[in-house]
């Protein structure tokens, strides 16, 4: 894994010219974790987008420097890892397949051996041959998991990442947060009290669209 | 571009739309039932009139454009209707998808092409060729001239809410030169064996096939990001 280190400088973002957010400053350098908080439509997951080049801030920059090297915008990609509600996998596709296509597609070249480690990771070993329109929320949920953590990014997004998991998934998620960051960094969008408990910092998307709190 | 490369990751992206549509047959289904119902609309109203050849080409790529509109447009937008397009976005850059993408529906337009044009052969009275050849070339750049025009303008629309109305209205100032065109190039190779009676056509399909493309690749990274 690279040393890297991301950097959001004043960031910004309208919709239809209203504001959703604006002044969201961080800074994350690895082993470090921040939670962004706060109400439904406040912008979380909006900003999560932005921090992974999926959305163009309105105004304000986001930049990754790895190994001492700016990394340009439309190659951030390379270096993050995101679970969301909103990221879908391939449904007419098995597990396996998903992790096989999606490897391809990233230029990599993992073993089929790899793509089975992970899936047991994730508890879904025994059904790495079944479709995917097939498999529960939370079955799908743990396959984007296997998915994002494939690459070992140095940045994993999680976006309300209890979603749909049970007892087991949850602790899977927290042990797999772990490893994370004692080599990475994370960013978790989310209102669970648990969740922004286990960040090191936190930033609250206030009533008003402005940013309280700031990474470190 | 790491391991694979440009190729090989625009190959990935072609592998995996084709058994994605082999294994939900959304575009096949589409264009399948689009062929037999228009064939049969043109079978039943012609029955044994005589028609001239420039109403035969026009009809054939009436039939190829509308198929072409009807089931090539879903490439980016079941990809968009799904949320699987953040995790391709999550995945590689915008170019390799792009061309994957062109790729899969370059291949399914010219097997759509070869199929309706044989059967609109055996079923329509009066379709006759005098430049096999002719008609192929005509065939194959036109397929490719509208295969690459619908790509981008289904990259285009996948974001709209109003798609169906969309997708026909920015499609028809953008073709219609192409259309024009290798209708004429059809025409000629019905009246005509000689392979260079069309010359002037193939040079004007090859050139919008040129500008199309050179056009989609300037142009898709600003659609893809956002």
């Amino acid at each position: 894994m690279h040393n890297i280190a991301i950097s959001a400088r004043d960031l910004r973002k309208d919709f239809n010219r209203m504001p959703v957010f604006s002044g969201v400053s961080f800074d994350l350098g690895r082993g470090e974790t921040l939670a962004v908080s706060g109400r439904n439509g406040s912008g979380k997951s909006t900003l999560l987008k932005i921090v992974a080049s999926l959305l163009s801030p309105t105004s304000g920059t986001v930049s990754m420097i790895a190994d001492g090297s700016p990394v340009p915008g439309r190659f951030m990609f390379r270096h993050i890892g995101m679970v969301a509600p909103y990221l879908q996998v391939y449904e007419e596709f098995t597990a396996l397949e998903n992790l096989s296509i999606i490897d391809r597609i990233r230029g990599g070249s993992h073993t089929a051996a790899d793509y089975e480690r992970l899936l047991s990771m994730v508890s879904l070993g025994k059904r790495k041959h079944d479709h995917v329109r097939t498999f529960s929320s939370g079955m799908k949920q743990r396959l984007k998991y296997a998915l994002a953590w494939m690459e070992r990014p140095a940045l994993l997004l999680l976006d309300e990442p209890r979603t749909n998991l049970d007892a087991e998934g949850i602790a899977m998620m927290l042990t797999l947060f772990e490893d994370q960051r004692r080599e990475g960094m994370v960013i978790i969008a989310t209102n669970e009290q648990e969740d922004v408990d286990i960040c090191a910092s936190r930033i609250s998307l206030g009533y008003d669209g402005a940013a309280k709190g700031g990474g470190s | 571009m790491s391991g694979r490369g440009f190729i090989g990751i625009t190959a990935a992206v072609f592998r995996k739309d084709t058994s994605s549509e082999l294994r939900t047959r959304y575009a096949l289904n589409a264009l399948f039932l689009f062929t037999v119902t228009t064939l049969s609309i043109i079978l039943f109203s012609f029955q044994s009139a005589t028609v001239p050849t420039q109403v035969h080409a026009g009809l054939l790529w009436v039939l190829i454009f509308f198929a072409a509109m009807s089931g090539l447009s879903r490439a980016f937008i079941t990809e968009e209707d799904r949320g699987t397009i953040l995790l391709l976005k999550l995945s590689t850059i915008s170019t390799p998808v792009f061309y994957g993408k062109l790729l899969f529906n370059v291949l399914l337009l010219l097997a759509l092409t070869t199929v309706l044009t044989v059967l609109y052969a055996l079923v329509v009275p009066g379709f006759a060729v005098e430049g096999l050849w002719t008609l192929c070339t005509a065939l194959f750049l036109g397929t490719v001239g509208l295969a690459s025009a619908s790509t981008i303008i289904g990259a285009l629309i996948a974001k709209a809410n109003a798609r169906g109305t969309l997708y026909p209205v920015l499609s028809f100032p953008i073709v219609l030169p192409l259309l024009l065109t290798v209708i004429r190039a059809t025409t000629t190779a019905m009246e005509n064996p000689s392979w260079g009676a069309a010359s002037g056509e193939y040079r004007v399909l090859l050139s919008y096939i040129v500008v199309i493309n050179a056009a989609s690749y300037l142009v898709f990274d600003f659609i893809w990001k956002d």
